[in-house]
């Protein structure tokens, strides 16, 4: 039966503790639940990191030799090009707005749910489906997609790469992107309508603020991607013109089309991360958020931005303004240096505890400031003409996403207690974060130099340069020390099944979602603090050192 | 709600400063066009907001000292559990694959599409099952 919900008040006994429904796969088929929806798009996420992280190691270890034959120069293509299609598309995307914001958001403002229960199942399993969709290319005849992950026309064109796979590729972006849009639209209507009284908009988490702007984000950028799919789809079978010259078509049109949603999605998948690594440190330095206005000021500006920075991934078609995107490009490095400041600020004369979220939160912020530099780097013309095209990119962003898995797995160490009520082991956490971190930092750095070393990307084989096949090797050992501490994520799993409960409040939190029981009930909360300040939990738990209110000074008492 | 209102209709505005210096500097079309749908879109929701924002009273949510109990009372309908969203994913799945395999795929796609419609509908109206 539908449940109309009183909102809970301060009665501890107040009733929704008792849910009846189905069990075992019929509860999963049918829950309406975001946590179990959450927690369903967490596990399926992690599932295809560990796919795309498999096809990293293949292509890595086809590059330890100049003339590797581990893999066919076709498979190789279709190995990159589903590596960069299922980490940007199938894992970081839908782990960060799909897997922790669908469980995390609504408690945080003291939500019974998402706004839309229904719709946000339907997320779930349009992007199952997709994901499903756009792997099943690899079990067709002529394999699966193989155009790199930008599927650039006209090479995507149905002449260029005819079969099934990449018309599963299309197929799986479009339900993906479907995806995507619904969950964008249950977001900014749960912050927008279901916060609890005095949940502010100026009193949300961090994390909720990255997420309402990562939801705008989503609900600009995805049409335009979606929109361009079905033209690419319409030229491929029904003849149209839109995207080959030899119909009086415009293919530079595909480019501004998919980095007009490329771009936005760099933030959207890095914003979530970044709100992340912004609850974390707080928390494990003992001290509020430093300049919590100014982050989140700083998110929306990047937001901003970032919808008029498409074309920097243009620059060497010699048709894009090269003045303007750069310069939008530069100004993205101002907010996000406001980020790190704060960052740092927050930690700064706190009382630190090095926690293995805290460990991964500071990896995050270390990885993602080279990330950032090295894109500085690229947003300015001469360097990237010099650039494009070479592992320097790759480095780049590889800087930049394996920053957000440093803060992503920051994230599962701490809310995992919340959503499972047991901790993981913090031993073996520790061991995988130094096996993660360092294995990050000799798998890109080498990329650098390979790339200024004139080595292109997207190559199944190299001429023999002993300066080429050295750093090569060295990038391999990093991509295996990666995917040993992958491992270790699992082991540890396993090894704390149930092992070690968490208690509501492990880390002394400061938001709503350390008020409740861990795992919290059905709709969330039997009761609720009263909401002063950006930390409810901090100041019901601490009365004696309640937050201050933003502009004013706290008064000094002898 | 000023806030949220705020907030969207100053993205506008700076998509739509944006796309005018763009546009004229560039002469490009397909990113101007972008741009412009782009302010579009968050003036569509800001105005509502913003209209909004002006004629009611603050909501509890919105009242920086607002207690616990002037939020007490009826939130939402929510769902209990509901096959439909799965039926409506398995329906767009097999659209998808017709797509690729072959029409014959519509048959069952878009008959599972209609199905959840249907079906979804009805017990919006008379209340999911538990």
């Amino acid at each position: 039966m539908t449940e109309v919900l009183d909102r809970p008040v301060e009665t501890p006994d107040h009733g929704h503790e008792q849910h009846h429904g189905p069990t075992g796969i019929l509860k999963w088929l049918t829950t309406t639940d975001h946590k179990i929806i959450g927690l369903s798009y967490t596990v399926t996420s992690v599932m295809m990191l560990v796919i795309g992280g498999a096809f990293a190691e293949l292509i890595r270890a086809q590059l330890t030799t100049p003339n590797g034959t581990l893999v066919s120069l076709a498979q190789y293509n279709e190995l990159f090009t589903m590596h960069g299609s299922v980490m940007i598309y199938l894992f970081a995307g839908p782990f960060a707005f799909g897997g922790l914001a669908n469980i995390i958001v609504p408690i945080q403002i003291g939500a019974p749910d998402m706004a839309f229960p229904r719709l946000n199942a339907l997320s779930y399993w349009l992007y199952l489906m997709g994901s499903i969709t756009m792997l099943s290319g690899f079990f067709t005849a002529g394999g699966a997609a193989n155009f790199g992950w930008v599927g650039y026309a006209p090479l995507s064109s149905s002449i260029n790469t005819p079969g099934a796979g990449a018309d599963l590729w299309i197929g799986g972006l479009l339900l993906t992107g479907f995806s995507a849009i619904f969950t964008g639209v249950n977001l900014c209507a749960t912050i927008f309508y279901l916060r609890a009284p005095g949940m502010t908009m100026f009193r949300m988490p961090i994390f909720t603020w990255n997420m309402l702007v990562t939801a705008i984000l989503i609900l600009l950028a995805f049409p335009v991607l979606t929109a361009g799919l079905i033209m690419l789809y319409a030229d491929r079978h029904f003849g149209t013109h839109i995207y080959s010259v030899a119909g009086g078509g415009v293919p530079v049109l595909w480019q501004h089309i998919f980095w007009f949603w490329g771009h936005p999605e760099v933030y959207i998948l890095a914003l979530p991360f970044f709100g992340m690594a912004t609850e974390i440190i707080p928390v494990f330095s003992k001290k509020p958020v430093f300049g919590y206005k100014g982050m989140i000021f700083a998110t929306l500006s990047i937001a901003a931005l970032s919808l008029g920075v498409w074309a920097h991934h243009m620059f060497t078609t010699g048709v894009v303004l090269l003045p303007f995107f750069s310069i939008m490009s530069l100004l993205i490095a101002v907010p996000t240096g406001i980020k790190i400041f704060n960052w740092i600020g927050t930690m700064w004369r706190g009382q630190i505890w090095f926690s293995t979220a805290m460990l991964m939160a500071i990896g995050f912020l270390l990885t993602f400031l080279i990330g950032g530099l090295t894109g500085i780097y690229l947003a300015s013309p001469p360097l990237d003409f010099f650039t494009h095209d070479t592992y320097f990119v790759i480095a780049h962003f590889h800087s930049v996403v394996m920053a957000l898995v440093l803060a992503g797995m920051g994230g599962l160490y701490y809310w995992g207690p919340k959503v499972t009520g047991y901790l993981l082991n913090e031993r073996i956490g520790k061991i995988q974060f130094w096996f993660l971190f360092i294995g990050t930092q000799v798998f890109t750095l080498p990329l650098y130099l390979l790339g200024l070393r004139g080595m292109p990307r997207r190559m199944a084989v190299y001429p023999h340069d002993p300066q080429w096949k050295f750093l090569n090797d060295l990038s391999t050992v990093g991509a295996v020390l990666i995917g040993v501490s992958t491992l270790l994520f699992v082991v540890n799993i396993i090894v704390s099944w149930k092992k070690y409960p968490a208690g509501d409040n492990p880390w002394d939190g400061h938001t709503l979602e350390w008020f409740t029981t861990s795992p919290p009930p059905h709709h969330n909360f039997y009761r609720l603090p009263q909401i002063r300040s950006e930390r409810p939990t901090w100041d019901h738990n601490h009365p004696e050192h309640k937050a201050v209110p933003h502009g004013k000074h706290a008064e000094v008492t002898p | 709600m000023k806030v949220e209102a705020k907030i969207l209709l100053t993205l506008g505005v700076f998509f739509g400063a944006m796309c005018a210096v763009y546009w004229n500097w560039s002469l490009e079309n397909a990113g101007g066009v972008m741009m412009f749908a782009g302010m579009l879109l968050c003036f569509l929701p800001g105005l509502y907001y913003y209209w909004w924002s002006r004629r009611m009273k603050a909501r509890p949510e919105d009242d920086p000292h607002a207690t616990q109990s002037e939020g007490a009372g009826v939130v939402g309908a929510f769902p209990g559990t509901s096959i439909w969203p799965f039926t409506l994913g398995m329906g767009a799945f097999f659209v998808v694959l017709a797509l690729v395999f072959g029409i014959w795929f519509m048959i069952p796609g878009l008959g599972l599409v209609a199905w959840a419609v249907l079906g979804g509908t009805a017990e919006g109206r008379r209340g999911g099952r538990v």
